[in-house]
């Protein structure tokens, strides 16, 4: 299948001047790669109960998932610094900040609020509406 | 405001410079749209991000019904996983036949993609079509109020993209391959990419956690 793109895909590249935003072959194949891995531990771990604790498991998912986040960024995405003269890291630095304000303030304030209520059991549960 | 600077004479432009506090040099992004829709995309990572809030808010209150770890099938996610993740390869196969202005193989990667992301969508729909047959539907507790929103939201946006997909092989059909067609696939790109971002949230976060 990609017999027929390899002598072609690195000429894409040229008359272009600029080439943010485009990927080679060769970026592609290696985020592929690189994803799969990254998908295939953290399902490994979950599913073969393979770490002595749930909170380890925990811990090692949302890690490897942040790292994939960067794989897809830049392999997939082709973020780096110079892309549109860096307005787009700007743009993501921003949002990144947002969505950490965004979930760290929720899960702070919903958790302060939580350990305030008086405790429910399962039976109070069911009578509520 | 960049090009008046230009504009001045030499020594007039370094008095000018003295007062002014932004960039004289072009600073002007090479393509507009790709900037803007990239804006856009980080805006919807925004409600991505309050729906992830949301869930990790309520992602525990099971309401004396069913868990996560009751529900969730994870070999029929680690799938749904796999083809939205092929999906994204042959995505980008398709753009680098594009750049490189062959027609036919593009529209093949295009449709090869289109039913990658057709495939992910209907496991999803079946799994949510099970969840409620079960009776663990949206209205059953704040976890899976959370969790059909948050989901579902992603798999609308792949619906979206499915039919922006389509869209664009007509037009690459009947236009062939000209600039405006290239930006056009471009920003399916970037949003197709981009719903993969999510999709690693969703397992890892929702899936995978929840499983636990």
């Amino acid at each position: 299948m990609a017999a027929h793109d390899t002598d072609h895909a690195p000429g894409a590249h040229e008359g272009h001047g600029h080439d943010a935003g485009r990927g080679s072959l060769k970026d592609y194949v290696i985020g592929f790669v690189l994803a799969v891995i990254l998908t295939a531990i953290p399902f490994w771990l979950v599913m073969g109960h393979v770490l002595p604790t749930p909170q380890m498991t925990a811990v090692a998912v949302m890690g490897l998932a942040v790292i994939q986040v960067i794989v897809h960024m830049i392999y997939f995405l082709h973020m780096n610094s110079r892309s549109e003269g860096g307005w787009t890291l700007l743009a993501l630095m921003f949002t990144l900040i947002l969505v950490v304000i965004t979930l760290s303030g929720s899960l702070w304030v919903m958790h302060n609020l939580n350990t305030h209520m008086m405790p429910l059991d399962a039976h109070d549960m069911k009578q509520m509406p | 405001m960049a090009s008046q600077a230009h504009a001045l004479p030499t020594h007039l432009k370094a008095e000018a410079d003295k007062d002014r506090f932004h960039m004289t040099e072009e600073h002007h992004p090479e393509n507009g749209t790709l900037l803007g829709f990239w804006i856009y995309l980080m805006s919807d990572c925004l409600i991505f991000a309050v729906l992830f809030a949301c869930y990790a808010v309520l992602g525990r209150s099971y309401a004396a019904g069913p868990s996560g770890a009751d529900l969730f099938d994870l070999p029929l996610v680690a799938v749904n996983t796999g083809l939205l993740l092929f999906s994204s390869i042959t995505y980008g196969f398709a753009m680098l036949s594009a750049q490189a202005g062959r027609k036919q193989p593009t529209l093949i990667w295009l449709a090869i993609t289109g039913l990658f992301g057709a495939g992910f969508l209907s496991l999803e729909l079946y799994e949510f079509a099970h969840l409620i047959h079960e009776g663990a539907g949206p209205q059953r507790s704040a976890f899976l109020s959370s969790f059909f929103v948050l989901v579902g939201t992603h798999g609308l946006h792949v619906t979206f993209g499915i039919l922006w997909l389509i869209t664009l092989m007509v037009q690459v059909g009947q236009r062939g391959l000209d600039a405006p067609m290239l930006r056009r696939l471009m920003c399916l790109s970037m949003f197709w990419h981009f719903l993969d971002v999510v999709w690693i949230g969703v397992f890892s976060f929702v899936y995978l956690l929840g499983a636990l």
